[in-house]
């Protein structure tokens, strides 16, 4: 087993480069290398982790962006390739998150402070069609999955679900609280914004997964359907909730968003890893943000120049030793 | 084939009848005496995805080559792609640095944007001459004036990276697979399916074994692009007329100046079809790369369609488009250029593009210090046409919404939903048996074994309903592309102001990220199926165009002639000469047509299909190589199982026809 003797090593190597290093450079302590932040392809995420790199890098740090695959990122995170991502939502990526740490090879960093927040959408037009709204008893009602129902999926009501990678067992709620609904998956973010938008436009009937922080509960004038409220034991054990046999037979969990990073981080530069694992921020300083980028067309780099400026001894006291 | 003779001409009839009979028993009355025929028993499954899952993490934990790991391996092919990669980016984007991430500190800027279009123009007119270079300068220009200069320039230099490794590779696995025909059946599954697995399926191992960033980027590139080259180089040189292989004999050639002389030189136009889609697969991977970490243009797109602006995603598309249009012309224009006798003279007279190229180099470098408009394109200048996209999105979806969703509809009810139904309803075992009647019918035991065992294994490994979805889906699709696709073809293959144009949609419909049209169309006819189907044909209906029009093109005119002299009507002509010579090159096509759809099956997992594409994205999300392999493989076997069939048709009917031949 070459291997194994292989990754005893490695470690034994890096430590001794570490021990090299400072011996050498006894002032700065920590690597120059850059610190390799991952961008995906949602605003919120993008404005996170460039606040994080600009606070990394008034306190010295060399950064460094990579555009990565939220999903994909991880065996990136775990080879060393990439050192931080900040936002990996509970909702989400939860699964792909504890595989990954249980590799040993990569650690949560704390909560960003920010609470993600998914479930059932509907725009406030549709509630003349459906009074009973945001109850979701009304939804049982035979008139109101009509009200919400297309050619295809007809008698029964559409309900647009978020891409199948997003998890969130909508057809297991569908069938535990025996909802008249069909539940088609988008594929993507964008497509499910996109018919958000159609809709909204033409004031048609729309019911779909929608996810906070982000620009569209700002944007179109809406609520979230209330379901039974979620429990770890309505998940796993079929006689806790409204549906004695079934699980799933209530709402979705809201929960943190996590800052993960890769293992080797607090090593390799320790002073990042207190920053990275001090900084924190709320859904509704984040919200405000992406509202300035996505509608208000600024840039994000000046959104995060502005936030910077506004609040120095925050992001100041994350770097102080 | 002797064991097993074909059954005489009088009794097909009687054993297809008898065949359908049966299937038509079993569909009808089967289940509830069969029912596992309908849906294949838990417990006779292969736990494929499991063994799969298990053979890449030993490949990527444990393997080795003697003292060396197999990662260690594609770590250094990984460097080895990296440092031209480096290169090729510090030139055009970064510029020359000291340090790494922020604070690296640029020692000499890149390339200014007016060198890099002036560069470009000069490559333009020593290959094209003047309309060439206003060409590929009008392109580029473009990409500018939108504001995606920067973007561009990384695309640029993963293309740049990308496209020599996969021609060059290409075509040496292609002259191989010519020479030894062993190769060449080794390489035809091979070849299937790299380009029909869809991508996200090999994903993460590949990250694993190569990093994160650019470099797995471009090794995924090559992976897609590659196939077309290998196939067309052999089909190529297969088709050498066999007069050039005797001159070749009798001039004395060694094998080496054989193939380096004479035949890859006549094959010179099938090749250059093969370099043109290497561009374009490459750069029609631009969105996927931009997801693991390759930045630039595609990052771009899809941040854009994220906030649901069409305009500025259209912009970052067509800059892609506009990448590809100068890079193909300019690599059509390169291989077409014949060589001319040197010029005499001092150094400078003998090469005045490239002292040209160094002084408009060295001039807009210094220039650029002093004057950073010309080293960067100035930010007030940038054009943008986004808000006029978002209007006219909102305008079609309020005034033309209800018509095509009764449109949909219609298509929907009586077409699609009838074949889907009908297909998710036959048995397993019906399907299984009659395809490998078919196989016996048309190419006798060998292709029956192929067509039972690979429909057999996609039952086996549980993803027979997914599977019959992604045929409907695609089945469907590949009849539509080819019903717009031929015809059109036909109209403008001898018509070159025509092709002309087509040429240009068909390069940016294969260019321009799906991504882009497929937001909109998803406001217009929501997600699913339809929407599908919409992105599939239109991507497919090129493959279908360029072979068409290729094989028409190769007619020899003095054919043409002669039946016109012997009073050919118009249509006779068509039929009986041109069409009929093009088949090789159509079949091609109708492969490649095949495989663009399934290879689209990527993007429609994105607007929510349930087919095979979808359990790949799954298995991506969930860190599982092995069910994404294992459905991968499916959607190859299907393109093999459809290849393979439409192949031996067609030899029968040849064989029927007494044409001879055998591409």
């Amino acid at each position: 087993m070459p291997r194994t003797l292989r990754s005893t090593l490695r470690p034994l190597g890096l430590a001794a480069l570490i021990a090299s290093t400072t011996a050498l450079t006894a002032m700065a302590q920590e690597s120059t290398d850059p610190i390799k932040l991952t961008l995906h392809d949602w605003t919120g995420q993008l404005i996170t982790t460039q606040l994080m790199g600009e606070v990394l890098k008034k306190a010295g740090y060399s950064v460094e962006y990579v555009q990565a695959d939220y999903l994909a990122q991880f065996p990136g995170l775990e080879a060393g390739d990439l050192h931080v991502a900040m936002e990996i939502w509970e909702t989400t990526g939860r699964e792909a998150m504890d595989a990954s740490v249980a590799t040993g090879n990569v650690e949560i960093l704390g909560p960003t402070g920010m609470q993600a927040k998914e479930e059932w959408w509907y725009p406030t037009y549709m509630k003349e069609l459906c009074p009973g709204l945001p109850n979701w008893e009304a939804l049982k009602d035979p008139a109101c999955a009509e009200a919400f129902s297309t050619p295809e999926t007809a008698p029964n009501g559409r309900y647009l679900g978020g891409p199948v990678t997003w998890g969130g067992f909508d057809e297991e709620r569908v069938e535990a609280l025996g909802l008249p609904f069909e539940v088609i998956h988008a594929g993507t973010d964008a497509a499910l914004f996109a018919e958000l938008e159609s809709a909204y436009q033409r004031q048609a009937p729309i019911l779909l997964w929608i996810y906070a922080p982000h620009w569209a509960p700002a944007k179109y004038e809406g609520e979230w359907v209330e379901f039974p409220t979620y429990s770890v034991e309505c998940y796993n054990d079929p006689a806790v909730g409204v549906n004695p046999d079934l699980a799933y037979d209530c709402g979705k969990p809201f929960g943190d968003i996590w800052k993960v990073g890769w293992s080797g981080l607090k090593d390799k530069w320790p002073g990042a890893h207190k920053a990275i694992t001090a900084f924190t921020i709320d859904n509704a300083e984040m919200g405000a943000m992406i509202t300035e980028v996505d509608l208000n067309g600024k840039t994000i780099e000046a959104v995060v120049a502005d936030w910077m400026a506004a609040n120095e001894a925050r992001w100041s006291g994350w770097i102080a030793q | 084939m002797t064991a097993l003779p074909f059954p005489s001409a009088s009794q097909p009839r009687l054993i297809w009848g008898v065949a359908l009979a049966l299937a038509a028993i079993l569909w009808l009355w089967g289940q509830t005496l069969a029912p596992f025929a309908f849906d294949y028993p838990k417990s006779w499954q292969i736990p494929a995805a499991r063994w799969i899952g298990g053979v890449i993490t030993w490949l990527v934990k444990e393997a080795a080559i003697g003292p060396l790991a197999f990662s260690d391996v594609t770590r250094f092919l990984a460097d080895l792609i990296d440092a031209p990669y480096s290169l090729v980016l510090s030139l055009l984007s970064t510029g020359l640095l000291s340090g790494e991430g922020s604070s690296a500190v640029q020692l000499w800027p890149p390339l200014p944007w007016v060198a890099v279009i002036g560069l470009f123009a000069l490559i333009g007119l020593y290959a094209g001459g003047l309309p060439l270079a206003l060409t590929v300068t009008l392109c580029m220009g473009f990409v500018a004036i939108f504001g995606q200069w920067q973007s561009a320039m990384v695309t640029l230099a993963s293309i740049i990276v990308a496209v020599p490794i996969g021609v060059l590779g290409g075509l040496l696995l292609g002259i191989a697979a010519w020479r030894m025909p062993w190769l060449d059946r080794a390489l035809k599954p091979l070849l299937d399916l790299m380009q029909t697995m869809p991508v996200f399926a090999y994903l993460v191992p590949i990250l694993i074994l190569f990093g994160f960033g650019p470099t797995a980027a471009i090794v995924a590139t090559l992976i897609y692009a590659m196939p077309p080259m290998t196939r067309i180089t052999t089909l190529a040189l297969q088709r050498v007329p066999s007069e050039i292989h005797d001159l070749g004999r009798m001039v004395g050639c060694t094998p080496r100046q054989m193939t380096w002389r004479v035949l890859v030189p006549s094959a010179r136009e099938p090749l250059m079809v093969g370099v043109n889609q290497v561009i374009m697969l490459s750069l029609n991977m631009v969105i996927i790369a931009s997801m693991i970490g390759a930045g630039g243009l595609g990052f771009d797109v899809l941040n854009a369609l994220r906030r649901l602006d069409f305009g500025a995603g259209l912009e970052a598309g067509l800059a892609i488009v506009a990448l590809a249009v100068a890079l193909d012309r300019l690599s059509q224009a390169l291989a077409r250029r014949s060589r001319t006798e040197a010029p005499h003279g001092t150094l400078v007279q003998r090469h005045p593009y490239l002292t040209a190229a160094l002084a408009l180099i060295a001039i807009t470098w210094t220039l650029g210090l002093i004057a950073p408009a010309l080293q960067t394109y100035p930010e007030a200048a940038r054009l943008t046409t986004s808000p006029f996209w978002a209007a006219l999105v909102e305008w079609i979806n309020l005034t033309f919404f209800d018509m095509l969703e009764a449109i949909k509809t219609a298509i929907l009810v009586f077409l699609l939903v009838p074949v889907k139904r009908f297909l998710l309803s036959l048995p397993w075992l019906a399907v299984v048996a009659l395809l490998g009647l078919l196989g016996w019918r048309l190419g006798g035991w060998k292709l029956a074994a192929l067509t039972t065992s690979l429909s057999l294994l996609i039952a086996a490994t549980g993803q027979w309903e997914k599977a019959m979805i992604t045929v409907y889906l695609c089945g469907l699709s590949t009849l539509f592309a080819l019903m717009i696709g031929i015809p059109i073809a036909i109209a403008v293959a001898n018509r070159d102001k025509a092709w002309t144009i087509t040429r240009a949609v068909i390069d940016t419909l294969q260019t321009l990220p799906s991504f882009v049209y497929l937001m909109p169309v998803v406001m217009l006819f929501r997600v699913g199926d339809f929407t599908a189907m919409i992105a599939v044909v239109a991507y497919a209906v090129v493959a279908a165009i360029r072979y068409t029009v290729l094989g028409l093109q190769g007619v020899d005119p003095r054919l043409i002639e002669a039946g016109r002299a012997m009073g050919c009507t118009d249509w006779q002509i068509l039929t009986r000469i041109r069409l009929r010579l093009a088949l090789p090159e159509i079949l091609l096509g109708v492969n490649q047509t095949i495989m663009f759809a399934l290879s689209m099956l990527v993007i429609t997992a994105l607007v929510g299909t349930r087919d095979l594409g979808q359990d790949v994205y799954i298995a991506l999300t969930k860190a599982n190589p092995g069910n994404g392999l294992v459905a991968g493989l499916a959607i190859a076997f299907i393109a093999i199982i459809a290849d393979r069939l439409i192949h031996a048709a067609a030899e029968r009917q040849r064989a029927k026809l007494g044409l001879g031949g055998t591409a």
